[in-house]
Parts: C-alpha cells; structure tokens; sequence
C-alpha cells in the first residue's frame, strides 16, 4: 500500500508541484528582503572603510606631518609621500599620492597615522569612467576630507571609546 | 510570371545543392564538408518542396538534418581530423574513387529510367496524389500496402544494426555504484537521520 | 508600369507586412522575455528586479540592446571566422522563421502550409546548429562541452516530443499535420485533458529543447561558466540571447497550439470567442506557458547530465511511446 502511494505520489510529480506552489506563493506576498540600492542603503558601521581623505584641524590647517607611516605600513604600497620643511618650519607634504586601484582597503594606514589624518571615511560611491581619475593626489584627499569632515569626525567619535 | 519564378528558384536551390554536394568532398577542413552536407540535405528538401513533395521534405529535414547529420557533426568535431590526413590517400585510391562514383551514378540512373519508379508504375497508379488525396496519404497507402513487407524489414535491418552495436559496447564491470533513483526516493526522514543527544566531552560513542 | 506594381510590387509588400504583424509582436514579446523573467525570478526570491529604467524598469530590454549594440565585437583566437559568424545568425533566424506557421486566429497564419506541424518540428530540429557551430567555431573548451552536452540533450528530447507529435496528429485524424486543423479539433476539449500525462511530459520535453533550467546544462554557469555562446561578444551574444527566448516563446506557442486549444476561447460566450479576440486569447496562453517557463526556473535546480539523459530515455521516451499505442488504441477500438 505504501509503495503504491509512494509510487502514485512520484508519478503525479506532488513534490515537485509542491516546490512550484511554494514559489508562486512567495512571489505574490510582495515581500521584498532586497535594498532597493540607489534610492536606499545600508547602514555602515563607523569603522566602515571607504575612500580615502585627508583631514584638517578646525584652524584650516592640514594635520598630516609627512611622518610617512602611512605609506611605510601600506601593504599594497599604493601611497607615494614627498615633503620638505615648509617656510615656517613645519614639516608639511609637498606631495601625497594613493593609487586607488592599487589599494586594498585594509585600513592600515589609518590606523599608523598619529595625528588622525589619513582617513577612509564612510564614502563608497567614488566610481570612475577613466583609470587616471583614480590616482589620487593631496588635492583631490584634501577635498574629500572637507567634503566628508562632518561624517568622518561623527564616525571617529562614536569609535573613541573602543580604541 | 509565377512560372518563372518558381522555376528561377529551382535553378537556385539545384545549384547551390551541387555545389555543396562539390564541397562537401572537396573542402579542407572536414567539419566543414559536414556543414556543406547539411546544407545539400537542406537544398534538397527545399527541391522536394518545390515539387510538392512536402512530406518527404520535411521528414529529410527532421531525420536527416535533425538527427543523423547532428551524429556526423559530432563524430567529426571530436576526431579533430586534420587536412594532410584527410587528403593523405587520394592519390592511391582516387581512382578507385572514380570508379565507385561512376558505377553508382550509372545505377542511380538506370534505377530512375526503369519502371518501377515511375509514375505508370501499378501501384503508384492506384494510388495517385490527387486533389483529395494529398501526398502524404497517398505516400502511407503506397507503404502499408504494396510495399508494406519491404518497409518493414528496413526497420528491422535496423533494428538488427541497433542490437549489434548495443551488444559489441555492452559490458558489465564488478563494483560498479550506481544510483538507484527508486530507492534514494523511497528513503524515509525517519530512515536516514536520528536525532542524539550528545554530552559534551563525551562525543557520540 | 502600373501593371508591374499591382502584379509583382503589391503582392511582394503585401507578403512582406504580414511577416511584420507577426515578427514584429515576436520581437517585442521576447525583448519583454528578458524583463519579465528577471521580475518573476526576483519575486520568488524577494528581490525587486530592474526598477530604475522607466517605470517598473519598462524600458529595461532598450537599455539591454543598446549597451550590447555598443559592445566591440570579438573574434576569439583561432575561431573559425565563417562559422562563428553565422552561428548566432542561424539560431535567430531559426527561431523567428518557425512562427510563419502559427495560426494566430481561424483565418490568419503568414502560411497556412498543409504539414505545418511538421515544419514547425523540422524547424525546431536544426536548432541544435546554431547551438554546435559556435562551439565549434569558438576554439574553446567550455563552448565546445556546452555545444556536446546541448546537442545531445536536444537530440534525445526531440524523439519522445516527436512521440508526442505523433499522439496529437493520431488524435485529430485526417489533415491533422496541419495546425488550423489541429487547434480546430480542439473545439470543445482541448488535448490538455484527455491527453494530460502527454502535456506535461511535452512541457518538460519543451524545457530540455530550450535549454532552460533545471535542464541548462549546456550553459550551466557553475560548471562550464556560460557554455556555448562564451565567447560572443556584442550583438551576436544578442543575437544568441534572443534566439534563445524566440524559441521559449515559439515552444509556449507550440504547446498551446497543441494541448490548450491556440486561439480558441476558453469559454464561449459574450464577445469572448469572437474572431477579433482570438489573438488576445492565444498572446494570453502563450505569455502563461512562457511565464510557466520563469517559474520552473525560479523553483527547481539543475539536474545532473546523467539524470537528465535517464529522463529522455528511459522514463519520456516509454511513456510517450506508450501513449501513441494507447491513443491509437483507443480510437481505433472505439471507433473514433
């Protein structure tokens, strides 16, 4: 008897209408688990390693001190750092390049730099239409750190209490 | 005006299928001969077409075409025959080659010229496609009647061939697994898993 | 001059926008193919699908054609040039040339051809062409496994859908390799009732015909990374991709010609089974078999090669032969 049913259940195929009918449900229960991505997004932790930027102090002055840590630490060797002392004396960077292509965003650099000036701050939408738009220079990391100080400050904060 | 398009096309279709007929022997490259097979069988059935033999057309397509030049193709593609070994014996066996071709054209035509192909022939006669009665009938009363024995034992020369090919690969080894779909559907949850309580540090046991 | 017009140029533009009220709906339906399967499988799986070009992502295929219209074409190392070329060509060709036969209403089909079944079931035949010359002519591993497993797989379910084939025509009787007359016998009942087990195993059959999941071997993406269209690039890729989608579209249209009564009106009353709603109701039972399509492929998973070939042969070729035996028992015994 129970071999008959098996058999009768295997050849009416009640299995795999089954599966079917699981499916058609769960396509008309309007669930959506998916971000829908560019109108919304995920929330990023505070640790979040996005693109790079260089910050400054409230005064306007840039904080990195050319110690060059950064680009020692940097595994993937994709920071290049020039400096000369500057008029009043200050060690300043007359060059600070990251190649983004070649960076692998371990977040090491961040984490040498002692004066919280090289930072990867919560932005990941930073695509580009040409390979050369990617080798950042001190311009372009100076700009982003304005560009993102409010969130990267926000970020460094919530963070301080773990470090 | 009708007349000479269809008959425009007949030149057409009767050309291009002797010249891949040419090709077929006379390409390089041997997938490509089968491609130009494929094409002659497909200007055939397009000839057989225009003579209002659709059935036959059609069935040229689908046998032929569809299947047995699939089977070719594939033979060829695999065995990756090069072109110094695909020429390598035409010197020697050409003319035999010439032979053999000639013997067979001059008995294709001496079985076309005679009667039993021909419209007159009896039982063709009796069975005439007419109007009410298109080709395909008429082609199945020829079958299952008149030659209904010879039709027949065609099948089973083949069948004869399927059975020797099957028994000449056919072997059985010791120890082989093989899955038995019927019994892996049969299995039971309560048959396959048990659920233990295991203690830790003291493992299953 | 006249004259000529009227006899030659009237009748040829004539044949020419017939092709068009038929080819021109295909096209669009399969570009909409695309879009309708990523929604259906995104709905299974609770995702939201292409929702950003147009509303609803309507104007999703365009975007589709335009970018691979831009694509550079690539020739592989060492690809057969000719042969790679016409691949895509004849798998488009193929599955666009098949519809001159399908009967859209009562009166209307581009060639109301005596053996139309057949024809369709030659057409669908030479499929597998398009299918082994590109991989074949690609040079490459994958495309020349995928090409394998393709053509044997098309091979071996064609016989039992021919079987199939055989069973329909038996049941309609004389004249029934014609698809006017076959769907015209379906007045009444459609085939799908007394002929179910056949439906379904002709569905299936159509599955492995297209290539589609759960019978995708030849382009099983985890093994053979694309299969035979590999190494296509741009619009022959397109082409491929819309070949592919023709011939689901032709095969849903095939099984409703067969089994679900083509044209015809499910119930006949009002305005419902008026000649002018027979191209609604066959669109209708076309998009449902297609979309049956979407569905198995968001359900189940792949089969294994072997599971596959023990399907067609051992299990779909008996029944279906068993069928053609207990039809035409039947009809014969009961003097049908």
């Amino acid at each position: 008897m129970s071999a008959l049913l098996s058999s009768l259940r295997s050849l009416l195929l009640l299995e795999l209408v089954r599966g079917m009918g699981l499916t058609l449900w769960s396509m008309f229960t309007g669930r959506r688990v998916t971000v829908n991505y560019p109108y919304e997004k995920g929330v990023l932790s505070p640790r979040f390693r996005g693109e790079h930027a260089l910050r400054r102090y409230a005064t306007g002055e840039e904080r990195c001190i050319a110690c060059k840590l950064c680009e020692a630490i940097c595994p993937a060797q994709a920071i290049t750092i020039e400096a000369e002392p500057r008029e009043d004396g200050s060690r300043r960077t007359t060059r600070y390049d990251i190649d983004m292509t070649k960076c692998i965003y371990c977040g090491y650099c961040q984490e040498a730099c002692p004066v919280d000036a090289i930072v990867q701050g919560p932005n990941y939408e930073f695509s580009t239409e040409t390979r050369a738009e990617l080798y950042y220079n001190k311009d372009k990391l100076l700009d982003n750190g304005d560009r993102w100080e409010h969130l990267i400050a926000a970020n460094i904060a919530q963070d301080a209490a773990y470090r | 005006m009708a007349e000479i398009i269809t008959g425009l096309t007949f030149y057409l279709f009767a050309a291009v299928t002797i010249a891949s007929a040419v090709m077929v022997v006379g390409s390089r490259n041997a997938v490509h001969s089968v491609l130009f097979l494929i094409l002659a069988f497909f200007t055939c059935s397009a000839l057989f077409v225009l003579r209002g033999a659709e059935f036959v057309a059609m069935i040229l397509v689908i046998v032929y075409v569809g299947a047995v030049a699939v089977l070719f193709l594939f033979v060829v593609m695999m065995l990756h025959v090069g072109e110094n070994r695909l020429f390598q014996g035409v010197k020697r066996f050409g003319v035999v080659g010439v032979l053999v071709g000639v013997a067979v054209a001059v008995e294709l035509i001496i079985v076309i010229t005679t009667r039993a192909f021909r419209q007159d022939t009896p039982a063709v006669a009796a069975n005439p496609a007419t109007a009410d009665l298109n080709v395909t009938e008429a082609l199945g009363r020829i079958l299952y009647t008149d030659y209904f024995l010879l039709f027949q034992m065609c099948g089973l020369v083949l069948l004869v061939a399927m059975i020797g090919a099957i028994t000449l690969t056919l072997r059985q080894r010791d120890g082989v697994k093989k899955q038995s779909i019927p019994q892996q559907i049969e299995r039971k949850r309560d048959e396959a898993i048990a659920l233990r309580k295991v203690e830790s540090g003291k493992g299953i046991g | 001059m006249i004259d000529l017009f009227l006899t030659v140029v009237w009748p040829a533009l004539k044949i020419l926008l017939t092709i068009l009220v038929v080819i021109v709906p295909v096209i669009l339906g399969v570009a909409y193919m695309t879009l309708a399967e990523r929604k259906v499988i995104a709905a299974a799986q609770f995702r939201h699908g292409p929702n950003v070009v147009g509303p609803f992502g309507v104007l999703q295929p365009w975007a589709d054609a335009l970018k691979l219209m831009f694509k550079e074409v690539i020739l592989p190392a060492g690809a057969n040039k000719v042969v790679f070329f016409l691949a895509p060509m004849l798998t488009f060709a193929l599955a666009m040339l098949a519809w001159a036969v399908m009967p859209i209403t009562e009166n209307f089909a581009i060639a109301d051809i005596n053996l139309g079944l057949l024809y369709l079931f030659a057409i669908s035949s030479l499929g597998v062409y398009g299918v082994i010359m590109s991989g074949w002519a690609s040079n490459s591993k994958y495309p020349f496994l995928g090409a394998l497993r393709s053509a044997a797989q098309m091979v071996s379910y064609e016989v039992s859908m021919g079987l199939i084939i055989i069973t329909v025509v038996i049941t309609v009787g004389a004249g029934g390799f014609n698809l006017g007359n076959i769907v015209e016998a379906q007045r009444g009942l459609w085939f799908a009732i007394p002929h179910f087990p056949m439906f379904v195993v002709f569905f299936i059959s159509a599955l492995a015909e297209t290539n589609r999941a759960p019978f995708d071997l030849p382009e099983g993406e985890s093994e053979l990374v694309a299969g035979y269209f590999l190494e296509y690039s741009s619009m022959q890729f397109a082409l491929f991709f819309l070949g592919e989608y023709a011939n689901i579209l032709l095969m849903s249209a095939m099984t409703v010609t067969l089994f679900l009564g083509g044209y015809l009106a499910p119930f006949d009353v009002w305005f419902l089974g008026d000649v002018w709603m027979q191209p609604i109701w066959f669109v209708l039972k076309t998009s449902f078999i297609a979309f049956v399509f979407l569905w198995v492929r968001a359900t189940v998973p792949r089969y294994r090669y072997d599971q596959l070939m023990r399907l067609g042969w051992k299990v779909f070729l008996p029944l279906s032969l068993f069928w053609v035996v207990l039809t035409s028992g039947v009809i014969v015994g009961f003097g049908l």
